[in-house]
């Protein structure tokens, strides 16, 4: 697979980066709107599959992509859990909503404490792991060589 | 009531697929097919009549709306098929490597 | 203040599996450490928190995220509930997952990706610590899941052929049940509008026991016997722990098989449901049917295997028709006696597995036709082999003979004089077919030469000889033990919705 024609990498270079801020609209807007971070996660890691399969990067860089989006996947779950253990610190319960950040009136886009971060965190989480979840089970003979 | 029944019809579906069927991507299908029904059922089992979508556009709105309990679980119930349904097609891919068939009759190497 | 360590038993090995594939990367060495810290790390405070509930506490309830119950109002928050059941099976989960854990250390050495392995153990640790702590129905299944989702991973690790059917057969019937239990999860829901177990407790002996709420305990029921390998939903086991390596085996046969199917099960049967030998006799008299079936059809099928660990996959079938027996009896004694089987069960098929795969590893082969001799060879893994064995049989003075008692003394004082007959009588084949491995495995000689092997390398012996030391030290201290760990644990599962008042108060 090397790619498809000029005219499918043409949309999909338009598509993935509006797929990717969408995805990340979704994520931002969380506590506000329904969605949140699985869901723009899913559509974040749909961009990346379509820059993927477009592009055909497929025998030369497939392995650091899954190296890549590995390192990724791991950051947002321990940004996630630094988050809840953040509520330990300051308000003496895991995972308590930590009002000073992201202070703000309700129903703003900044505002309810932890929730934006929390959203950002797994909405990295998902991205990364579905992504990695197509490298695997897409491209398994270049990845699965450990 | 109705859609109660259909999402329990869904699943006996499911079962039947997964129980018969002999090709393991149909399988695979089957399971993913009784994990959206039981999701289905579960989303539903939140409904209340005559209520809105449980989305608070400003802070003095009637809060009459349906259980937005449900709705935040199948979410993970969701997440959770998907992670299953990509490890078992992981597994068959696997399979189909080492046994170059996915008829569930020839992969029978453990007997007893 | 002090209930604050709760939640690191499911923080600690959630973050260390994160940890694990992003340091791995640079120091592949580093995932033994992570791994082994963490499982010292979990032993030590599961150790820390029984002896805090022996000392005196009833129980430590945390609300996450300090979303406490405000009065008035449905309790709202998630709950994690700490008390003498839990602190029992969380130490038991440790212990087993330490020596898993210690003894992967040179185990792995024959297996690529070692970091691979070590991240999906803190996954299933994590699942499982995470499930014997939640007081909260949806997150006692997210856990189950997650802990699932990592054992059908395990169970495949080795990506043999055989390893890989068998991983999926068992990943397509496991994942059925944990639709089941989802289903049966949205009819509570649906009747009780609540998922707080304490709270759902209260709804349920409010709404009395329609026909919908039978037709949820019996959905549940079918998940959770999924999980736990009662006959007739056994066919995964025998294929499912031979295939995973050594470590994962002790801790599937060991823990996970009781905690995701026992524990589960019998934390809603007894605390939310409130079902009781007295106002449900035909519910128990099905729990003590289903587990006399599994003890006889485990017991005589393990009879006749040649592979050593697929029988002891059969004897773990059989046993887990011990422990659904004694709650099913449900008079104190049968609960006292299936809450130390669990123990002394986790205890000792743990070792046994791990001396399974060290003679695997050694030399070569788990037919037990082919082997012979490996005492000389072997002396330790042998001896603890031995002893192992002997526990499980229910011979005197080790663990397995205390808890086989109680669960015949209390089914003697319920007068089902027969099932006592058939307990007796099956514990007498399980010691048959354990001599029998025993003697095949490393006692007889056929030839003159013994299979060339080494003895297991020092960490995989270390790991056997805690377990020997600790069935060893369960059986002589059963007196004080009884008193002050299972005999309060029986309680909470006999008081039913005293459960409830302990978590909310009044």
């Amino acid at each position: 697979m090397r790619g498809m024609s000029p005219i499918v990498r043409v949309i999909a270079r338009l598509m993935a980066g509006m797929l990717f801020l969408y995805g990340g609209y979704i994520v931002l807007h969380g506590h506000l709107t329904p969605g949140g971070g699985f869901a723009g996660g899913v559509l974040v890691a749909a961009a990346l599959v379509l820059g993927s399969l477009a592009f055909g990067s497929v025998e030369s860089t497939e392995r650091s992509s899954y190296v890549f989006s590995s390192i990724f996947e791991s950051l947002g779950g321990l940004g996630f859990l630094g988050l809840a253990l953040a509520g330990y610190m300051a308000g003496n319960m895991f995972f308590n909503n930590v009002r000073t950040f992201f202070r703000g009136q309700e129903l703003a886009l900044v505002s309810g404490g932890i929730i934006p971060l929390a959203n950002i965190a797994i909405g990295i989480k998902v991205g990364a792991g579905l992504f990695a979840i197509f490298l695997a089970l897409g491209a398994s003979r270049f990845v699965m060589k450990e | 009531m109705v859609a109660f029944l259909a999402c329990v019809l869904l699943m006996l579906y499911g079962l039947y697929v997964v129980v018969t069927k002999r090709n393991l991507i149909k399988i695979v299908i089957g399971f993913s097919l009784i994990e959206y029904a039981v999701n289905l059922f579960f989303a539903l089992a939140g409904f209340r009549p005559q209520a809105l979508a449980p989305i608070v556009t400003s802070l003095n709105q009637p809060r009459n709306f349906v259980d937005p309990l449900p709705q935040a679980l199948v979410l993970t119930a969701i997440v959770i098929g998907l992670s299953t349904t990509a490890l078992m097609l992981a597994l068959a891919m696997r399979i189909y490597e080492k046994y170059k068939t996915f008829d569930i009759a020839e992969i029978r190497r453990l007997k007893g | 203040m002090d209930s604050n360590f709760l939640p690191l038993f499911v923080a600690v090995p959630l973050a260390a599996a994160f940890l694990t594939p992003l340091v791995s990367k640079f120091w592949p060495k580093l995932a033994d450490v992570i791994g082994n810290a963490v499982g010292a790390v979990l032993l030590g405070l599961s150790a820390y928190g029984l002896l805090y509930l022996v000392t005196g506490t009833e129980s430590l309830v945390y609300w996450v995220g300090g979303w406490r119950p405000v009065p008035g109002l449905p309790p709202l928050g998630i709950a994690m509930v700490y008390d003498r059941l839990s602190a029992l099976v969380v130490l038991v989960t440790n212990i087993v997952g330490f020596c898993a854990l210690l003894y992967s250390v040179r185990y792995l050495d024959h297996f690529t990706a070692r970091w691979k392995f070590y991240t999906l153990f803190m996954l299933i640790l994590a699942g499982m610590n995470g499930l014997l702590i939640s007081g909260d129905l949806f997150n006692m299944f997210v856990f189950l899941e997650i802990s699932a989702i990592a054992s059908y991973a395990l169970v495949a690790f080795g990506t043999e052929a055989e390893e890989l059917e068998a991983g999926f057969k068992y990943m397509v019937l496991g994942e059925v049940g944990g639709a089941a239990i989802l289903f049966g999860i949205a009819l509570l829901y649906a009747q009780a509008s609540t998922l707080n177990l304490a709270d759902l407790g209260r709804q349920l002996a409010g709404i009395g026991q329609t026909p919908l709420f039978w037709f949820a305990v019996g959905t549940l029921l079918l998940g959770f016997a999924v999980k736990m390998a009662m006959v007739p939903f056994h066919s995964w086991l025998p294929d499912a722990h031979p295939s995973a390596p050594a470590p994962v085996s002790a801790f599937l046969s060991g823990v996970f098989i009781k905690v995701a199917g026992v524990y589960a099960m019998s934390r809603l049967v007894f605390n939310v449901f409130d079902l009781s030998r007295a106002t449900a006799p035909v519910f128990f008299d099905l729990l003590v049917g289903f587990g006399l079936v599994s003890i006889v059809a485990g017991g005589l099928l393990a009879n006749a295997q040649r592979d050593y660990k697929r029988l002891l996959a059969y004897s773990s079938i059989s046993q887990i028709g011990y422990v659904l027996l004694g709650l099913g009896i449900g008079t104190e004694w049968a609960v006292i006696g299936a809450l130390f089987h669990v123990a002394a069960h986790g205890l000792a098929k743990g070792l046994l597995f791990l001396g399974s795969g060290a003679v695997e590893m050694q030399a070569g082969t788990r037919d037990l036709d082919r082997l012979s001799g490996l005492e000389t060879k072997m002396p330790a893994t042998a001896w603890s082999h031995v002893l192992g064995s002997l526990s499980l049989a229910g011979v005197p003075p080790f663990a397995g003979f205390f808890s086989k008692l109680f669960i015949v003394l209390g089914a003697i004082q319920a007068r089902m004089y027969w099932v006592a007959v058939v307990a007796v009588l099956f514990s007498g084949v399980t010691l048959a077919y354990l001599t029998k491995v025993t003697h095949k495995a490393f006692f007889r000689r056929q030839g003159t030469e013994p299979t060339p092997a080494r003895e297991a390398p020092g960490t995989m012996v270390a790991a056997m000889i805690v377990l020997v030391v600790l069935s060893v030290l369960a059986g002589l201290a059963f007196q004080p033990l009884v008193a002050g760990v299972f005999r309060p644990a029986a309680e909470v599962l006999l008081n039913g919705l005293g459960y409830a008042r302990m978590v909310l108060g009044g």
